[in-house]
């Protein structure tokens, strides 16, 4: 219903443009408002992560790297138990989600709560919107591996 | 459904008769619109969520600070602190934003900004910096381009009013800064006390050249030019051939010190000053300045400890032009004069005397040559005067009353503006005949075409900034929003566009088109790169620590919590220090933090940030503290306490975040 209300007023807009002998609009949009038309259940999430090769048996110093984002990064907000804080504990979290959706999730978050049902489904049970928190794909690699080792993984 | 959407339709008929109705009093209203027609607002509407074309950096005035808006669409989008404390963003109430207001005066938290400018490289905007001037504690504000904050302020010893500035050299090499009031100078730390009627004896006027770091834009104090005891007004810098030179409009030649109203409008003429910069550096650098003793400020502040450092240094290299043949000449110009401006091609000089009914327009060839030749009539204080007919290009004959400023298309067009007569006038540089007038409302001061000043204007508009706005907007009371109205040039004839308040009265801006900067705005300060020396990495860093009577909280912010936010052994008679580090790494998602009593302002903290509050406390008891902007959906559960317990009480520090669960403030081992 809203959108019909929406297009109506555009087309009215645009006449009005018309009308007046055309305009400059040569400026640039960028629209990053949510559209939440397509939902996704792709296990894997949504980003750039396709694929991850899981290290067998853990890297020790790709621990101590995701140990450093946790602590600086996530801490403030995720417990290393199942407890929820301000989002989920992270006790199991490997084996609830596949490690490429942990992955575009951690550095994906604003096109996943948008369009991924199961990190909408989480947004409604914690109602606070996962941050970007800027981590690069080496971050988040670094990081599941240490939830890797707090699953207790070896 | 049905219902819901006849409603719909409804909305799109009221929407279409306003935009109908917008369209038709807009053609009607002819003189008052200064001939804005049916077009206008179709040139100056920007679709919601679509951006302007242009930034336009604006002075703010006497609020002392820089504004931000988009163009065509006049929509203000940042105000940036610069010499004026600002409560919004804690801006001169932080500990780490203090030393910015600092000088030889002491912490001045305000100033009078006047003009702005952007860097150049070529001649032409190469988005890097702005800079602007204070001009009550003669200041120059650099702003980096990629945070829109103020990153550095140097303070001008031996000036008073820095009116003329801060105008740049064709490379960004300086910008300049000429005294408006002459005055007994700083000479060895000490302005002297001497007779105001001792005017021609003992004041002095210099223009300071501030030297930019090609790489960090760093500024320095190059060097100073002593020169006679009068007002210096505005300035351009040469560009191309003529880009080693600097032109100041001076004014007060007749060096009155009383009633400058009517005793600094006798002579005929005053003087526009042509220094040729490129001569004084080589003599700088060749040892041939004196060093006098100064004090000035020069504060920077670096976005990797998040704080500012500000220093008082000590000396100026000063040149006597009277001692070098070649730096400083005069030529005459009618009734003292305010703009004196470049053209694109670097070849004309445009001055423009307040009380003038002519345009007069200098030529760099002729002075160059009139130099050469030694044509001159006179001298001033030692310093030549070149012969009016010998550099003049030719006079605009009847161009307007009062003619203040002129900015130009680089199509060979100049546009003046002329308060008495309140319009802006087009005229064409070669054959000096004006082409084209549109009235303002009303009293224009600067004009702005977008790169109006450099060698490569980007054209398309020219913004009157105006000084009375009297009947323009809806009323306020006797205080009213100050105004700038845009017109459009690029066709024969200019055309009203737009007005839009301003902030502060705007004196001069400088637009630069939005693609040549948007890209390199900053999102966020990474936290890997916060060097602050009170930063809290991470939530289970955070503590309280005392040291004496100071009590130190390192503190974090995320939504929507702040760790600690229970805090106990806090004692009358301690002063707290809130460090809070944001612990965001997401595109505008500050927080903000205040507590009950404090007597200087909030703090606003952008993501990876650290910024610090100081807080001493009053009276015991226990004191709320809260985050000002809105974050999440819980922001409002985004609080805390500290408990002030009485001088020599035995309550131990104490802190905490969600006591309850007693992992929360362990870290991970």
């Amino acid at each position: 219903m809203k959108n019909k209300i929406i297009v109506s007023t555009g087309i009215i807009l645009s006449l009005f443009i018309w009308a007046c002998g055309g305009s400059d609009s040569n400026n640039t949009a960028s629209s990053e408002a949510p559209s939440s038309t397509e939902v996704s259940n792709d296990e894997k999430g949504i980003g750039s992560v396709k694929h991850v090769e899981l290290t067998n048996p853990l890297d020790p110093a790709m621990i101590e790297s995701g140990k450093g984002v946790y602590n600086l990064k996530c801490s403030a907000c995720h417990r290393l138990t199942k407890e929820k804080l301000v989002g989920p504990g992270w006790l199991g979290v490997t084996q609830r989600r596949k490690p490429e959706w942990i992955m575009n999730f951690a550095i994906n978050a604003d096109e996943m709560l948008n369009k991924d049902a199961t990190a909408m489904a989480l947004l409604e049970e914690c109602l606070v919107r996962m941050p970007n928190q800027n981590l690069t794909e080496a971050d988040a690699r670094n990081v599941l591996e240490f939830m890797r080792n707090n699953d207790g993984e070896k | 459904m049905k219902r819901i959407k006849s409603k719909g339709v409804g909305n799109a008929l009221i929407i279409l008769s306003i935009l109908v109705g917008l369209t038709v009093s807009s053609c009607k209203n002819k003189t008052k619109s200064g001939g804005s027609d049916k077009d206008a607002a179709a040139k100056v509407y920007i679709e919601p969520g679509k951006h302007d074309l242009f930034y336009d950096f604006v002075s703010g005035g006497f609020s002392g600070q820089m504004t931000v808006y988009g163009l065509p669409s006049g929509r203000l989008l940042r105000i940036i602190p610069v010499f004026s404390a600002d409560p919004t963003t804690g801006w001169g109430f932080s500990e780490e934003t203090k030393p910015m207001l600092n000088t030889s005066h002491g912490f001045v938290p305000w100033d009078d900004s006047h003009h702005v400018a952007l860097s150049v490289s070529g001649g032409a905007h190469d988005g890097r910096w702005a800079f602007i001037n204070g001009n009550n504690t003669p200041r120059i504000a650099r702003i980096g381009l990629k945070t829109y904050r103020t990153e550095e302020i140097i303070e001008i010893p031996n000036s008073s009013g820095n009116h003329s500035s801060p105008f740049i050299t064709q490379n960004s090499e300086y910008v300049v800064a000429g005294t408006r009031f002459s005055y007994p100078m700083d000479d060895d730390n000490s302005n002297p006390d001497v007779p105001i009627s001792s005017y021609k004896q003992n004041f002095k006027g210099t223009v300071s050249f501030i030297s930019i770091d090609p790489k960090s834009g760093n500024m320095g104090l190059g060097f100073q030019v002593l020169l006679p005891g009068f007002n210096f007004d505005l300035a351009r810098a040469g560009k191309l051939k003529s880009g080693d030179w600097v032109f100041f409009s001076c004014y007060n030649t007749e060096q009155a010190n009383t009633l400058l109203e009517v005793n600094a409008s006798q002579k005929d003429k005053d003087f526009i000053m042509a220094v040729n910069w490129k001569k004084c550096e080589e003599l700088v650098k060749a040892g041939k300045a004196t060093n006098k003793k100064v004090k000035y400020a020069h504060n920077v502040y670096s976005e990797v400890t998040h704080s500012a450092t500000s220093e008082i240094l000590t000396d100026v290299k000063m040149l006597d032009p009277k001692q070098f043949e070649g730096l400083v000449y005069f030529m005459p110009c009618p009734k003292s004069p305010h703009g004196c401006d470049v053209d694109p091609t670097g070849s004309y000089i445009v001055g423009s005397g307040k009380l003038a009914a002519i345009i007069p327009v200098f030529s760099f060839d002729k002075m160059i040559k009139a130099i050469e030749t030694k044509n001159y009539e006179g001298n001033f204080e030692g310093i030549p005067v070149l012969k009016y007919d010998a550099v003049l290009h030719g006079e605009v004959k009847k161009p307007g009353l009062g003619p203040l400023h002129t900015e130009f298309d680089g199509n060979g067009f100049a546009y003046t503006s002329f308060f008495v007569s309140s319009e802006v006038v087009k005229w064409n540089i070669e054959k000096l005949e004006v082409v084209d007038r549109v009235p303002t409302f009303y009293s224009v001061g600067h004009l702005s075409v977008p790169g109006g000043p450099t060698t490569k204007p980007w054209g398309k508009y020219v913004i009157a900034y105006n000084k009375i706005t009297k009947d323009r907007f809806l009323p306020t009371g006797p205080e009213l929003t100050q105004s700038a109205q845009m017109y459009s040039i690029d066709g024969d004839k200019m055309k009203l566009l737009l007005d839009f308040p301003t902030t502060g009265e705007p004196h001069y801006a400088e637009a630069i088109p939005a693609e040549l900067i948007e890209k390199n705005s900053i999102k966020i300060f990474k936290l890997e790169e916060n060097k602050h020396p009170y930063v809290t990495m991470g939530e289970a860093q955070a503590k309280v620590v005392r040291k004496g009577n100071e009590v130190h909280v390192y503190m974090t912010a995320i939504r929507s919590h702040f760790v600690p936010d229970n805090i106990e052994g806090v004692k009358m008679g301690d002063v707290v220090y809130f460090h809070l580090t944001n612990l965001e790494q997401d595109w505008d998602v500050p927080h903000g933090f205040a507590i009950k009593g404090a007597n200087n302002a909030e703090l606003l903290v952008m993501p990876g940030e650290t910024q610090t509050l100081k807080w001493i406390p009053e009276r015991v008891g226990v004191s709320p503290m809260y985050c000002t902007d809105f974050c999440s959906a819980l922001h409002q559960e985004m609080q805390g306490y500290v408990r002030v317990s009485p001088a020599g009480s035995n309550v131990p520090i104490k802190f905490s975040t969600g006591a309850t669960e007693p992992v929360a403030a362990a870290p991970v081992k």
